[in-house]
């Protein structure tokens, strides 16, 4: 099967280049994660992120033939040769097909991701109900493998000042959180023409997830929660 | 060469469950902390625990953290230290109603209290019927776990090295632990990260085998640094076989599936674990439902058009409870089974998937090894949890759900001793001299090895060895064949040459570095496989030790804390 990688180790290359690989795949081989591993063994320079290969750790994002995905749960199959993989869009670039996350990292840090309650802890659980629960299905289950991110227009502009898909996906998790408190606090913090207003809405994001989550309706969550406190 | 050295009060080795429940603890208390992780913290392997935590809250039906102990000291087949079980099973539920305040998003019953799901060898009464002790989030529950621990240390400030990797241990003449020599993956530089006290929580090596539900990071790397720098590891032969990865791809599929009522069949439709567990069936423990398995397959009643796997059937719980409770599962099997287990059944066979031993530690965390008369003396300043450590309450056979509890319980407890043992021992000791000597001498090594073999070839070779003379079935002759070709692989593994030199995220570099731990993992399994002439949990030999010819052992603590010694008997389920 052939591949064309993007390639650039800053210790030696002055600048980028596609290289193109010709690789024999075993019948085991099913996932595009097989094959980058196949090609690794025969030139062991090529460098990428990986660990669960099952698609719940988020190491292995990257674009795949223009589109961005994880490549341990693309198959093969489905893809056209030759299989074009890049960095992530947006990032700056550590090394072939290793991204620097730090500023997406940053966002999401800045969303306060964790619970607030400030009320003494009882002894057992604090209780929620099925119903309150489900509110958070379609927003835990983000692996942050900044897939929607990168592929976000808005981002890519403005990558220090507008939070991102995922970033704003989980401020909305811990908004949508029966436990949590700090709902006009986590509204304040999102309230700017950058930090939140930068997003238009054109569902990149959602297209792009590989776990099938929707940052832009959890965006119109938040959009319409500062709606109502004004009115 | 001298190397660049950071000081810290603790260093932290490695982010996943046991990693982030200790590191919380340690920032909260002021201390400063350092935490490594060779990926970003989220992307640890408890990520994919699947099935739940296993704790006696006793929200679904009456339940007691005795008999929790019970079915734990059961499962290990007795070779558990009953006061590390004790601790574990009496703590569990204060750690899981924690996580719960820390915004743990659990599945929930109609009363608000968190939903849990029955699971195997947890049983009531001692041993009387299945009791639902797993306290769950879907089947994602260690993707949530390890968020929320991740997300509470953001709260608490802690300071992590993300993408650094530790490469060995350092330790004074006195044998005191003084913190671990470590390389950034981004500049690939090295330096050593001075600790008072330096805690473990690597995770495990499934990596040794062929097929494995382990991730490609799980390489053992805490085992290899503790035995290069003369640490004995424990109870290396005990490798759980998972009785359902996914035929031919090792992904895992929990046994929650079995717990919310799937159950498994062979190739005429038989649900043949009620001939081998006639009471708890499918739900017995996994020790007996690989073997059960294996036999199957090895007696020609195997699913598929070579005999070689089981299917488990789950359709009849309807899409509903699939999709509420089981989505990761049916994701996972249209993806890597190509069949919709809302309609088909899984292929699934025995895959290894838990490394019942390790690092010696007790109760508290603190690292002990045999030193004159005494076979458990502190190793000063050196802690291990998860894992990688052996504390042990998994004894032969980890029960479903034991491992996320034992990261929390003991990744605290080790937190709280290290806490201790900084306040009572207040002075920093000097490194020695050849601190970093082992590591500068092993990156010089690969820099300059010509005429090497690859990594991978060597490492293949490992992990077809493993899987051949390691299974499910041992055999005297194939272990003892076994130890010499593993012994030859460690030997090869020691010349291997890369090409990559660069300087920047060199990731041939770094696998070279996690095959020196592999092969010191894979090498003490089949050593101890091969020197223990007994079946016992998961190992199962086809013959026992001869009159007088039985090993000395590391003595089990048959005494709990303060309940009353659960006696041997003979295990049926
Ligand atoms: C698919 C699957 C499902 C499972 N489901 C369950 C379940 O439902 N219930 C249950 O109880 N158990 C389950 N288990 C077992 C359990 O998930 C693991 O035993 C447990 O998560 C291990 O946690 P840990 O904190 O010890 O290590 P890990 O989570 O593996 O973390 C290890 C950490 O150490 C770091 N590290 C390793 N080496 C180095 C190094 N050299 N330098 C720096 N950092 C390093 C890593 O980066 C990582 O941060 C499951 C296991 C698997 C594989
Ligand atoms: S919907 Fe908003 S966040 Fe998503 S891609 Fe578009 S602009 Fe970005
Ligand atoms: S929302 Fe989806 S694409 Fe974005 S980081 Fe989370 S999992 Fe990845
Ligand atoms: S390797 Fe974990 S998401 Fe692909």
């Amino acid at each position: 099967m052939r591949f064309r990688i993007f390639r650039y180790d800053p210790d030696k290359d002055e600048k980028p280049a596609m290289r193109g690989y010709d690789v024999r795949l075993d019948p085991h081989d099913r996932m595009l994660l097989d094959a980058l591993i196949r090609i690794k063994e025969q030139d062991d320079s090529l460098s990428l992120r990986r660990s669960c290969r099952e698609g719940v750790c988020g190491s292995d994002a990257m674009n795949i033939n223009g589109k961005n995905g994880l490549a341990c749960i693309t198959k093969l199959a489905d893809l056209k040769e030759p299989v074009e993989l890049r960095p992530l869009p947006g990032l700056p670039v550590i090394r072939d097909l290793i991204v620097d996350m730090s500023q997406f990292f940053k966002q999401y840090h800045s969303i306060k991701p964790y619970l607030i309650n400030d009320d003494p802890v009882p002894e057992k659980e604090r209780l929620q109900s099925p119903r309150e629960r489900e509110e958070l299905d379609g927003l835990y289950e983000c692996i942050l493998c900044a897939c929607c991110s990168t592929a976000c227009p808005s981002y890519w502009w403005n990558p220090d000042k507008f939070v991102g898909p995922a970033g704003l996906l989980q401020a909305y998790r811990f908004i949508a959180d029966s436990r949590d408190q700090a709902t006009a606090e986590r509204l304040d913090n999102l309230e700017d023409p950058y930090r939140l207003f930068r997003c238009h809405s054109i569902m990149n994001c959602v297209d792009a997830c590989p776990k099938h989550l929707n940052p832009t309706r959890a965006i119109g969550k938040i959009k319409e929660l500062l709606v109502k406190r004004t009115v | 060469m001298a190397l660049a050295k950071r000081s810290f009060d603790a260093v932290v080795v490695g982010a996943g469950g046991a990693g982030l429940r200790a590191a919380l603890q340690l920032s909260e208390s002021g201390l400063s902390v350092a935490v490594l992780s060779k990926v970003f913290p989220t992307r640890s392997h408890t990520v994919a625990a699947q099935g739940g935590i296993g704790a006696a809250l006793g929200n679904m039906d009456e339940d007691s953290w005795l008999w929790h102990m019970y079915d734990t000291v059961k499962g290990s087949d007795w070779l558990g230290d009953q006061d590390a079980i004790e601790f574990m099973c009496r703590e569990a539920p204060k750690l899981v109603y924690e996580l719960e305040h820390f915004g743990m998003p659990f599945d929930r019953n109609e009363n608000g209290t968190v939903y849990q799901r029955p699971f195997g060898g947890h049983s009531q009464n001692f041993g009387e019927r299945p009791v639902q002790r797993s306290c769950c989030a879907a089947d994602r529950t260690g993707h949530a776990m390890l968020h929320t621990l991740y997300q509470r240390n953001v709260r608490a400030h802690t300071q992590f090295f993300v993408e650094w990797m530790a490469l060995d241990l350092v330790r004074d003449s006195s044998g005191q632990v003084l913190g671990v020599t470590a390389l950034e993956m981004e500049t690939g530089e090295v330096m050593i990260l001075n600790a008072r006290a330096t805690l473990f929580a690597t995770g495990g090596a499934g990596r040794i085998f062929w097929s494995t539900t382990n991730a490609f990071i799980c390489t053992g790397d805490g085992l290899g640094m503790a035995a290069r720098a003369g640490i004995p590891l424990e109870d290396m032969e005990f490798w759980q076989f998972h009785p359902t990865g996914v035929a031919g791809a090792g992904v895992l599929i929990t046994e929650g599936v079995r717990g919310e009522g799937g159950y498994l069949l062979n190739k005429n439709g038989e649900r043949f674990m009620e001939r081998y567990a006639p009471n708890l069936k499918d739900l017995a423990s996994r020790d007996i439902v690989s073997r059960a398995m294996a036999t199957e397959i090895k007696e020609g009643r195997g699913a598929g058009p070579h005999g070689d796997y089981l299917l488990l059937k789950l359709d009849h719980l309807g899409p509903e409870v699939i999709d509420k409770r089981l989505p990761g599962i049916r994701e996972i099997s249209k993806k890597f089974a190509n069949i919709d287990p809302v309609k088909d059944p899984i292929p699934v066979v025995p895959t290894v998937h838990y490394m019942m031993g390790g690092i010696p530690a007790n109760y508290l965390g603190e690292v002990v090894v045999p030193q004159g008369g005494n076979p458990e003396a502190v190793v000063p300043g050196f802690y291990a949890a998860g894992e990688c450590a052996c504390a042990s309450v998994h004894g032969a056979n980890r029960l479903g759900t034991n491992s996320l509890t034992d990261l929390l319980v003991f990744g605290k407890a080790a937190a709280e001793s290290m806490i201790k043992f900084l306040k009572e021992n207040p002075g920093r000791k000097d490194l020695p001299k050849d601190a970093a000597e082992r590591t500068l001498s092993r990156l010089a090594r690969l820099d300059n090895q010509k005429n090497g073999e690859s990594v991978a070839e060597v490492a293949t070779e490992m992990r077809r060895t493993m899987q051949s003379h390691c299974g499910v079935f041992r055999f005297p002759d194939t272990l003892a064949e076994g130890v010499k070709k593993i012994r030859g692989i460690a030997d090869r593994a020691s010349r291997t040459q890369i090409k990559d030199k660069s300087r920047v995220f060199n990731t041939a570099r770094l696998e070279a570095l996690e095959l020196d731990n592999l092969v010191e993992v894979a090498r003490a399994s089949m050593v101890s496989a091969e020197a223990r002439k007994e079946s016992r949990g998961a190992h199962d030999r086809s013959d026992q030790y001869k009159d007088g010819d039985r090993l000395e052992y590391k003595p089990v603590h048959m005494k709990p804390l303060t309940a009353r010694t659960i006696e041997p008997k003979v295990r049926t389920y």
